[in-house]
This record gives C-alpha cells, sequence and structure tokens, in this order.
C-alpha cells in the first residue's frame, strides 16, 4: 500500500467556522474590543510621528465637544451625512447600488441654487420650500435615469450612477462661469452667495438642517417598516424572481425606489447650500455620496442606528482637523488614523460571523 | 481475512456541526473493497455531509479516516484525488462547448497519456470494460443527461479512483436508464471497485446494493446487508418508526373543466424551444399528475400558466364561473399582476421555494402576506391579518417554528415547504399548481402534503402535480401527463400503465397520440 503513504497526516493550523446568530453582548463585546484595537494601532501611528498618543487623542475629543461651537461644527458635519445615509441606504435595501448620491447632491444643489437666482421676488419661507422641493424633484429625477436604464435593459447601476457624478460635477464647473450665476465684480469662477432670504434659519445655534433630518428619520422607518411600499422594496431586494412572482411590477419599483433615494440626497444639497455654505460649488457634495455608504453599511441600512454612525463618522472628521491645528499632524496622517478606526470597525463584522478554531483544539463529539 | 472484507474505507467517531447544528455525531463507516454500499437516510440525516468529508470538501470537527488501513487527513479534494476517492455530484461540473475527452482530462499536466489519440483511446478501454456508451469524440452539449452523467464517471476512473461515491445518481435518469447504471456499477464492483451510492429511494437500495448504512438526524443507525432488509425495516430504520407506505388516491368526483392549454410554445433567450406545442386539460377534482426527466420543461409550463414565462404561441384559456356564466380567459401575455386582478385564484408553489415562493430572510408573517399585501386599503401594510393568518397556518399545518417571528429560511425543508403550500392553500384557490411538493422533505413531511393535494382536490381545485419520484406519481395522480424535451409524449392513466411504458415516453422513444 505505498501508493497510500505519500500522504502524511496534515491537519489545517487555523479553519474558519461559522457562528450561530451573535447575541448583542457578543456585538457590543467585539466592537469595543475592535475600538481598543484601533485607537492602540493608532497610538503606534502617532507614536512613530513624534507626538504622545494620549495628548492627540485628549485634543481630538475636545475638538468635537470642547466648545460649543465645535459641537455645532461637528453637528452640521453629521446632518448631511445622515441624510445622505439614508438615501443610499434606501437604494441598498433593494440591493441597487447607489455610488451617485455625490452627483445627486449636486443637482440638488443646482435646482436650490436656481430658484435662489430666478425667483429673487419670492418671499422667505415660500423660497426655501419651493428650493427644497426642486432640489427633490431635479436628483430625484437624475436618479431615476439609472434605474429606467437597470428597469429596461438591466444595466450595471453602478458604474451608471458613479459616472453621472461626474456629469453634475461639471455641470456645477459650467454654471459656474454663466452669467447670473457667476459671483458679481469677480472673474474668479465661484457662483453668489445666497442673499439671506434664502438661508435656513437657525434652531439653538445650528440651522433647522438637523430637525429636518430628525423628521426624516422617522419618516424613514415607517416608509421601510410599515408600508407597502418598503416591503416591496425589501422583497425585491432580497430576490426579483419572488417579486415578479408575487405579482409586483419590478420596474416600477425600482424606479420609484430611486426617485425617493434622489430626492433624499437632492434634499442634501439643498440643506448644504441653503444652511451650511449659503453657495454652491464642487465641494457642495464633498465626498459625502461616498462616506454615507460606510454609514449605511455600519448601521445595517438601520436609520436610528444611522443617527449614531453618522454623528460619530463627523466626530472623527472634525478630531482629524482639529488635530492638525493643534499638533500640527499632516491632514493625510489624520485621514490615516480616521482610515484605521473605520477599518478596525468593519472588519470585526468577521468575528462576529465566524470564529476560528485552532488546531489541537478541535473538540469531539 | 479474505479478500472480500479487505477494508478500503474505515471512518471513525467522525463529528461535525455548522453553526448550532450538528450534522454528524461519532459516525462511523466502513467500505469495503469490491462492494456496492448504500447510504441511505432523509434529508439533513448528513448522508451528503459524511460523503464530502470523504471527498476533501469538508473537513471534520473530530474523528479519524483510515484508507487501505493508513491514517489519512484529506484537507482538499485533490487530497481525496490522490488516495482513488472520486466522488460524482448531482450537479455535472462539465464544460459544454469541449469534447468528452477533453473534458475528462481538463486539468491534468499534459503529458504522453493526454495526446489525443492516446487517450481516445485509454477511454474507449474505459468505456468497453464497464459497458459504457459514449464516443470521445462527442461534444458535452450534444449529450443527454445520462450521458453527461457517464462522462463524470469516466472522468474519476480514468484519473484512477477506486473507490467511487455517487451523490444520487438516479434523480436525473428514466427507468431504463438507471437500470444500465446498476449494470454498470455491478461490473465495476466485478472489477474490485469500491462503490458508494448515496440514496433515498428504497427500491434502488434493494436492487444494486450489497450492504445499506442508515443515518438519521446525524447519527449512524446500522450498518446491515442488503439480503437482510426490505422496504419496511429500511423505513423504520430511516424514519425512526413504523410507517405506512401507501398513498391515498380518492376517486375523482364533479370533474369540471378548469384548464385549457392549446399549443403552447416557448422559447428561450438562445431560441431553443422549451414548451413545444404543448396542449392539455385539467380538470377541476383530479390531480394532474406530470412526469419527465428534469429539464424537460416542467418549470417553464408552470411558469407559462403562471405568466413567469413568456409564451411565443398558443392559449391557456381558465375557465371560471362569473354570475353563473361560464367565461374563459386567456392567460397568455399577461403580467402576474394582471391575473391576480382579473381575480383568478390561482395558486402555484414553485419548484425554487426560497429563491421564487418565499423570502428567506423575511419572518412568516412577511411571507404570508406576500400575495395578498395590496388588497388592504391605504399606503401601510396590514402585518396584524397577516400575522392571524400565520399563527392559524402554524396550528393547522403543525409548523415547527420558534415563532412567527422567525426568518424563514431558518425553518427545515419541510417546515419551509408548509408554510408555501398553506398560504397557496388558504387562499382558496381553483387551481393549484405544485413544482416538486416533496423534494427534500422527510417521509413524514411528504405523507402530509400529499394529503393535503388530496384535500384540495377533494374540494373541486384542479391540481396539477410535477414530480420526479414515478412511485410517486402514479399512486397519487388521476391522469399523467408526460413531458420530453418541451413535447407532451403522452397523457395516460397510472392505473392502466406500466412504469416501463412511462419510461419510454420520458425518453421519447414512444409516443401516445395526445387528444384522448
Amino acid at each position: 500500500m505505498s501508493d497510500y503513504a505519500s500522504c502524511e497526516i496534515k491537519r489545517p493550523l487555523v479553519r474558519m467556522v461559522r457562528r450561530p446568530t451573535a447575541s448583542l453582548l457578543h456585538r457590543a463585546i467585539v466592537y469595543f474590543i475592535a475600538l481598543i484595537g484601533a485607537l492602540l494601532t493608532g497610538a503606534l501611528l502617532i507614536f512613530i510621528l513624534g507626538h504622545n498618543p494620549l495628548d492627540v487623542y485628549v485634543s481630538m475629543v475636545q475638538g468635537t465637544f470642547g466648545r460649543a461651537i465645535s459641537f455645532n461644527e461637528t453637528i452640521k458635519v453629521a446632518v448631511p451625512l445622515l441624510v445622505t445615509g439614508m438615501a443610499v441606504a434606501m437604494a441598498f435595501r433593494m440591493r441597487f447600488w447607489n455610488i451617485g448620491a455625490e452627483g445627486q447632491i449636486l443637482i440638488g444643489g443646482i435646482a436650490s441654487t436656481a430658484i435662489v437666482i430666478y425667483g429673487q421676488n419670492i418671499p422667505q419661507l415660500p423660497k426655501l420650500i419651493l428650493m427644497g422641493l426642486a432640489a427633490m424633484l431635479a436628483a430625484g429625477l437624475y436618479a431615476a435615469i439609472p434605474a429606467l436604464f437597470k428597469a429596461k435593459w438591466d444595466t450595471n447601476e453602478t458604474l451608471f450612477t458613479l459616472m453621472m457624478n461626474y456629469i453634475a460635477l461639471q455641470l456645477i464647473l459650467f454654471l459656474q462661469y454663466q452669467k447670473g450665476w457667476q459671483k458679481e465684480r469677480t472673474s474668479f469662477p465661484i457662483i453668489r452667495t445666497f442673499s439671506p432670504d434664502a438661508r435656513l434659519p437657525r434652531v439653538y445655534g445650528i440651522h433647522i438642517g438637523w430637525i429636518i433630518a430628525l423628521v426624516l428619520v422617522i419618516l424613514y422607518f415607517i416608509y421601510v417598516k410599515k408600508t407597502k411600499h418598503g416591503y416591496e422594496v425589501s422583497v425585491v431586494g432580497e430576490s426579483v424572481n419572488t417579486a415578479r412572482y408575487a405579482g409586483m411590477n419590478v420596474g416600477k419599483v425600482i424606479i420609484r425606489t430611486m426617485f425617493i433615494s434622489g430626492a433624499l440626497a437632492g434634499l442634501v444639497g439643498f440643506i448644504q447650500t441653503a444652511g451650511a455654505d449659503g453657495t454652491l460649488g464642487e465641494g457642495t457634495s464633498g465626498g459625502m455620496g461616498y462616506t454615507a455608504i460606510t454609514v449605511a453599511w455600519l448601521s445595517k441600512m438601520n436609520s436610528i442606528a444611522m443617527v449614531f454612525v453618522s454623528f460619530f463618522i463627523a466626530m472623527l472628521d472634525r478630531g482629524a482637523k482639529s488635530i492638525q491645528t493643534s499638533h500640527g499632524i499632516p491632514a493625510s496622517a489624520a485621514a490615516l488614523l480616521t482610515g484605521l478606526i473605520l477599518f478596525f470597525m468593519l472588519g470585526s463584522e468577521f468575528f462576529i460571523n465566524y470564529k476560528l478554531v485552532f488546531r489541537g483544539r478541535a473538540y469531539h463529539g | 481475512m479474505t479478500k472480500e472484507d479487505k477494508l478500503a474505507i474505515r471512518m471513525r467517531h467522525i463529528s461535525k456541526s455548522f453553526g448550532k447544528v450538528q450534522a454528524l455525531q461519532d459516525v462511523d463507516f466502513e467500505l469495503k473493497e469490491g462492494e456496492i454500499h448504500a447510504l441511505l437516510g432523509e434529508n439533513g440525516s448528513g448522508k451528503t455531509t459524511l460523503m464530502n468529508i470523504l471527498s476533501g470538501i469538508y473537513y471534520p470537527d473530530g474523528g479519524e479516516i483510515q484508507i487501505m488501513d493508513q491514517d489519512v487527513a484529506i484537507c482538499s479534494p485533490k487530497d481525496a484525488f490522490g488516495l482513488g476517492i472520486g466522488m460524482i455530484h448531482q450537479h455535472f461540473k462539465l464544460v459544454d462547448v469541449l469534447t468528452v475527452a477533453e473534458n475528462i482530462v481538463l486539468g491534468l499536466p499534459p503529458s504522453e497519456e493526454t495526446k489525443r489519440k492516446r487517450l481516445n483511446q485509454t477511454i474507449r478501454d474505459i468505456a468497453s470494460r464497464y459497458g459504457f456508451d459514449i464516443k470521445p469524440e462527442s461534444k458535452i452539449y450534444e449529450l443527454s443527461v445520462s450521458e453527461k452523467q457517464t462522462v463524470e464517471i469516466i472522468k474519476v476512473l480514468y484519473r484512477g479512483a477506486n473507490m467511487l461515491i455517487l451523490d444520487e445518481p438516479t434523480a436525473v435518469l428514466t427507468p431504463q436508464e438507471t437500470e444500465k447504471l446498476f449494470t454498470i456499477l455491478r461490473a465495476m464492483k466485478a472489477d474490485n471497485k469500491a462503490i458508494i451510492i448515496i440514496t433515498h429511494k428504497l427500491n434502488e437500495v434493494l436492487a444494486v446494493s450489497d450492504r445499506v448504512t442508515i443515518l438519521r438526524k446525524g447519527k449512524k443507525i446500522d450498518t446491515i446487508k442488503t439480503s437482510d432488509a426490505n422496504r419496511q425495516i429500511l423505513t423504520e430504520m430511516m424514519v425512526g418508526r413504523k410507517v405506512d407506505l401507501a398513498i391515498d388516491r380518492p376517486e375523482a368526483h364533479d370533474r369540471k373543466l378548469m384548464l385549457q392549454v392549446n399549443q403552447v410554445t416557448a422559447v428561450s433567450s438562445d431560441g431553443r424551444k422549451l414548451l413545444d406545442r404543448v396542449s392539455f386539460d385539467a380538470y377541476g377534482g383530479e390531480i394532474l399528475g406530470v412526469a419527465g426527466i428534469s429539464g424537460s420543461g416542467q418549470k417553464e409550463l408552470c411558469e407559462a400558466i403562471a405568466g413567469l414565462c413568456p409564451v411565443v404561441g398558443g392559449s391557456i384559456l381558465f375557465e371560471s364561473e362569473i354570475n353563473g356564466v361560464r367565461v374563459a380567459e386567456n392567460l397568455v401575455g399577461q403580467t402576474p399582476e394582471a391575473i391576480i386582478n382579473k381575480g383568478i385564484s390561482l395558486a402555484f408553489v414553485p419548484e425554487d421555494r426560497l429563491g421564487m415562493g418565499l423570502v428567506a430572510s423575511h419572518d412568516m408573517v412577511d411571507n404570508v402576506m406576500l400575495k395578498n399585501y395590496r388588497d388592504n386599503k391605504g399606503p401601510f401594510v396590514d402585518r396584524k391579518t397577516a400575522k392571524k393568518t400565520a399563527e392559524q397556518l402554524i396550528d393547522a399545518l403543525e409548523i415547527v417554528t420558534p415563532g412567527v417571528k422567525t426568518p424563514i429560511r431558518q425553518l427545515s425543508g419541510g417546515n419551509v415547504q408548509k408554510v408555501l403550500l398553506g398560504r397557496e392553500i388558504i387562499s382558496n384557490p381553483q387551481m393549484l399548481m405544485v413544482a416538486y411538493p416533496v423534494r427534500g422533505l422527510d417521509i413524514n413531511a411528504s405523507f402530509t402534503i400529499y394529503h393535503l393535494l388530496n384535500e384540495q382536490k377533494d374540494k373541486g381545485v384542479a391540481v396539477i402535480f410535477v414530480g420526479e419520484d414515478l412511485d410517486v406519481l402514479m399512486d397519487i395522480s388521476d391522469r399523467l401527463l408526460v413531458l420530453c424535451q418541451g413535447q407532451v409524449t403522452g397523457i395516460v392513466d397510472p392505473r392502466k400503465t406500466t412504469k416501463e411504458h412511462i419510461g419510454l415516453l420520458m425518453s421519447g422513444a414512444e409516443r401516445e397520440e395526445v387528444g384522448a
């Protein structure tokens, strides 16, 4: 039997074993360990840069909560992130990978700016409402284009929505040179600043966008969990075959849901232009369309969880900026630190779903 | 120790779990050289898991394996091949556009042996030694399902396997092809190969095997000589208690024409005919069985009636009575939505339960309302009513589930099917189509399903039963329609015909005048 002797016993060192559904406590512990791991790894990075890690972390927290103004700034970052998170999550629930929130935000911004420019005589309140509606409608229609192609010809929505971001960006660059849009008395390609009556009012020192966002959190939750539309979205996302079998018009559901997704992103464009910035520019979306994807995934498409996650990410963002000024840490290193923390948080998902079994500890029976 | 008693494989104390599920628990298994060993068990009993461990697909949590008296660890299918173990899976892994010979050497390093002429000769030698009927030059797409299986078997033989594992090999074969396969298996046995055949069909165990090992819920029950076994003994070991194996066929009464399918043709996107001028009638108060080798158009037939598969020609007339007037509605060209809106109550239990009939990650409440969530007014879904319906189904059909909020995918196969069939029945349909309703179900659950179908028949529902087990189809159907390559080759009375005759209709070797 020498032909068989060549295969000696060679047991694998580590095996992955799928874990039964993890308890809430287990989840919390894994996230906590991941956070500690991220902070320790980050500490190493800071140490190599020649700073005291503890000092840096303290000033990161101070940059977020330290003074009222820094807290307000954090909220100002969190609000658009939260609404954009809901926008992409709406499409993601349907397994429609909308990578185009970035462009949809810009289109929303363009639409509300158009109302400011062409409707100067409208009183403040109707003007603001009109701006919001125009932003939602324009961005909704913009997002419905890839949905239509997906429904009719099964095109790839990821590439389609991504490419449309660049179209929206170029449109803004074009408008910056247009008469009426370009800021007066300057040759710089900048869009004019909004008049005070086209700005969102403030509540507790922050523009009213935060109230809009919180109302949307509740509306999103109800729409997704309680309505027939929300039910259809979840069935289409799970299996198109089942949806057809149940007599759903799959194309209609895809287009409608993407319209809503785009409209939410468009609303962010309105909130950013009329609230935070008071003008429109290439930076209006500021990469939020992409960061929102992280928000949506980390919160498992749940809008309540998104409130906390978007605040957390805004915190990291503000903290990273503050250590740039306080310790002179370069922006790239601060971004690296933020990336590390997110990497650990997302990577820890693995340990929630799987456990590792090492050789020699295999159990019998 | 005589030659016959030499052990080829010895597995001891094998355990394997997937998450919370203990798939195998302390299982021993022995295979002798030159024997055909049947591995018998219901779905979920662990028989495929055990064989996947042997062929290197899974690694056991505990236990030892000896091949030819040597301790071994099988970490990959490659290791298994090195030891002479070859597995023929249920789903074939062949490249359609290559020839038989090319598929057989695919992945092997080139050598003198794999030169085309030499290779073809080797394949012909293997074929003639065991009685295979195959040409090495044929392309895979020209072959029938049974010929493709032959290629898979030759592939493992060519690579030097002397221990063969066949996973449910007869599921795709006609009775005649099954008999041919068994002849080949016996020839291989005479050549001192050791063969394991995984199955849940008792007749086949009795017909071909020397010994049989029975698994139940991940545990080994016993290994016995086939000559000491009969259907009753094997069933009891498999299920764990006495089971009555007779299927009822109550007399059909009040037969009423419900569905007229005329010359229906459906074409796939690459121009192949999926259904070829299919015509038949279905009556309320009877069960119409549909038999055929898998992939003969059964799926397309059901989906055409349900409005899910586009039809290029013919008509499907659904007869119903509205205010005492008999009307016929043509279903061809209508979407499922339109069919539902017209008030045509057509229930359909598709073959792909979790991919089409149900939403796997949703709970029972959300699945129960899948087809009628539009019925209430307003923008909100009515989960209260759906929850009541779900609880009603749990009681009526004895569905085992932790609760109505548990995701459907966590239920066992039998319970999943009860949820699906229950939802369809509770809508009070005029017609009920079921595709492979007992696939993967244990004997007990299967009989519950047969009973439910008979109940519907008794209520005057037109039942169309697409099945794969000919014995069951012949026992339960009032009439039996046979499909072959998208054509109807016969509609027979199962009480007045033989299994052999149906087998010939399934393979297209015979054809009955349809129209009777």
